[in-house]
């Protein structure tokens, strides 16, 4: 079986190797090798999107028993690519009583926060740019730069929808960022560790042979709780329906990126899905063992696991109304933030009375 | 990608130096990240610029409101209620902060570590239940009695 961590590791050896035979000093050989990989990463990235938006947008159709794009290409599977190049060429128009640096920048913050965040994701055994020994703290922390960005970019269109949507946002993302943060806290708490490869590891194996340790089946029914909470906060965390507030397209437009349109419309889009899909990985470290699974490769189960959670999340999308703005908050401080904190101390009393 | 380093990273390599020193050389890569992601950012803008078509109309630069002639600024006042919530905010995310490294540990100390946690989570839950009481988080602001 093909282990695509094994193959990019050769190929880091090997780079390596030739450095030495050439002379070249080994911070260059390490230098070029990480941008190969963030080369990789972005090439990751602007597929992963081309697939979701396409994905979603089928998806939501034959939900709705429509059909969805027919037209460009086979079953309208090239859609997204037309549809990317089309915003390539769009006129790029600034309102003039735009605030200009803050608007000017804030599609590129959204991007390059949710870029950071795809260093310490382990797709597969081995297959990670960099295992950063606080990886899960790190990938929220930087994440959390998208706050300040449609916050930008809201105050920055110097628009009333674009204003609306960026406050919005950030009350809603800060708001589940606790209930988030304390679903994550009872995983690192069992695996004793936030690097993402290390809770992975903590996951190998089985129960009698058949059920897998991941954490959603441990501490039954605690682990099931932490993931619930973790996929509503995560959905919420990264503005998806139901809790599509800040950009409801039927009262505020496109909400904080009203005012934007061509490229920078486009990496506004595509910092949305890449944290969705970031999102889903950390889901799938975390409560889905990671790339552990019987049979095939181990990128390949990473990959099954993650999607199958990107595709829950677009399910989500056309199952849920969405909800308003004070059920909203109450349900993550009054409902989430009150479970989440049951839920962390009962795991770890379980874990301390287990273990003595 | 995927080149699942466990030992001295960028820096180190650089140093030559001890494995065991704190590791800080993996950190490397994140700024080369962040670099190349700037990089993309700035060859999109770039890429965008060169190839758009330029036809500039006055009112193409008006502020969007549905078509009607814009009144006012769009930085208006907003409301309080925001920046309660973020205070809110703040106050956990910091306590929160702190359960970090208590959870990584946390296996190591066992019943010790839990009954200090038990003590500071309930000092925290005590002070979600008080702003729950006040009625801060209520979203509409009908009056409350005090």
């Amino acid at each position: 079986m093909l282990e695509l961590g094994e193959l990019f590791q050769a190929a880091d050896r090997w780079l390596v190797e030739l450095g030495k035979s050439l002379g070249v000093p080994p911070i260059l050989i390490e230098l070029l090798a990480t941008i190969l990989a963030a080369t990789v990463i972005v090439a990751l990235i602007a597929v992963l999107v081309l697939v979701f938006v396409y994905a979603e947008r089928k998806i939501s159709a034959h939900m709705q028993n429509r059909m969805g794009p027919m037209r460009v290409g086979w079953h309208g599977i090239l859609q997204t690519l037309a549809d990317g190049l089309k915003m390539l060429q769009k006129e790029d128009i600034m309102p003039a009583a735009a605030d200009r640096w803050i608007w000017w920048w804030a599609p590129g913050l959204a991007f390059i926060a949710v870029f950071a965040a795809f260093v310490t994701i382990p797709f597969g055994k081995g297959l990670h740019v960099e295992d950063l020994n606080i990886g899960v703290l790190y990938i929220m922390a930087i994440t959390t730069f998208g706050v300040i960005a449609m916050l930008m970019a809201g105050w920055g269109s110097n628009n009333k929808y674009s204003l609306l949507g960026g406050f919005r946002s950030a009350a809603q993302v800060v708001s589940y960022e606790v209930p988030f943060v304390l679903a994550v806290l009872s995983v690192v708490m069992v695996a004793g560790s936030l690097s993402m490869v290390n809770i992975v590891e903590a996951q190998a194996g089985y129960y009698l042979g058949v059920l897998p340790k991941w954490f959603i089946f441990r501490h039954f029914p605690f682990g099931l709780i932490g993931f619930v909470v973790f996929v509503i906060a995560g959905t919420a965390e990264t503005n998806r329906t139901p809790f599509d507030l800040p950009e409801a397209e039927s009262e505020l437009v496109a909400g904080f990126a009203t005012e934007y349109s061509g490229m920078k419309y486009a990496l506004f889009y595509l910092a949305e899905y890449g944290a969705m899909y970031v999102m889903a990985a950390m889901g799938t470290v975390l409560f889905l063992g990671g790339w552990h699974g019987p049979l095939l490769p181990s990128w390949i189960w990473f990959a099954i696991k993650s999607l199958a959670l990107i595709f829950v999340l677009m399910w989500f999308r056309w199952t849920f109304p969405r909800l308003r703005v004070d059920q909203l908050m109450e349900l993550s401080w009054k409902f989430l933030i009150p479970l989440a904190f049951l839920n962390l101390l009962a795991v770890g009393l379980w874990s301390v009375l287990s273990h003595g | 990608m995927g080149r699942g380093r466990h030992g001295p990273g960028l820096l180190a390599t650089w140093q030559g130096t001890a494995q065991n020193q704190m590791d800080v050389s993996s950190y490397a890569s994140v700024l080369v990240f962040l670099g190349f992601g700037l990089l993309f950012v700035v060859i999109n803008y770039t890429l965008n610029a060169l190839i758009t078509a330029r036809t500039p109309e006055p009112q193409k630069y008006d502020s969007y409101e549905c078509g009607e002639v814009p009144v006012g600024t769009g930085q208006i006042q907003y409301n309080v209620r925001y920046f309660i919530f973020a205070l809110i905010f703040v106050l956990f995310d910091v306590e929160v902060i702190f359960v970090f490294p208590w959870a990584v540990v946390f296996r190591e100390l066992g019943m010790f570590a839990f009954v200090e946690m038990l003590i500071f989570l309930t000092i925290l839950i005590l002070g979600l239940v008080y702003a729950w009481r006040k009625g801060v988080l209520h979203w509409f602001s009908r009056p409350v009695e005090h």
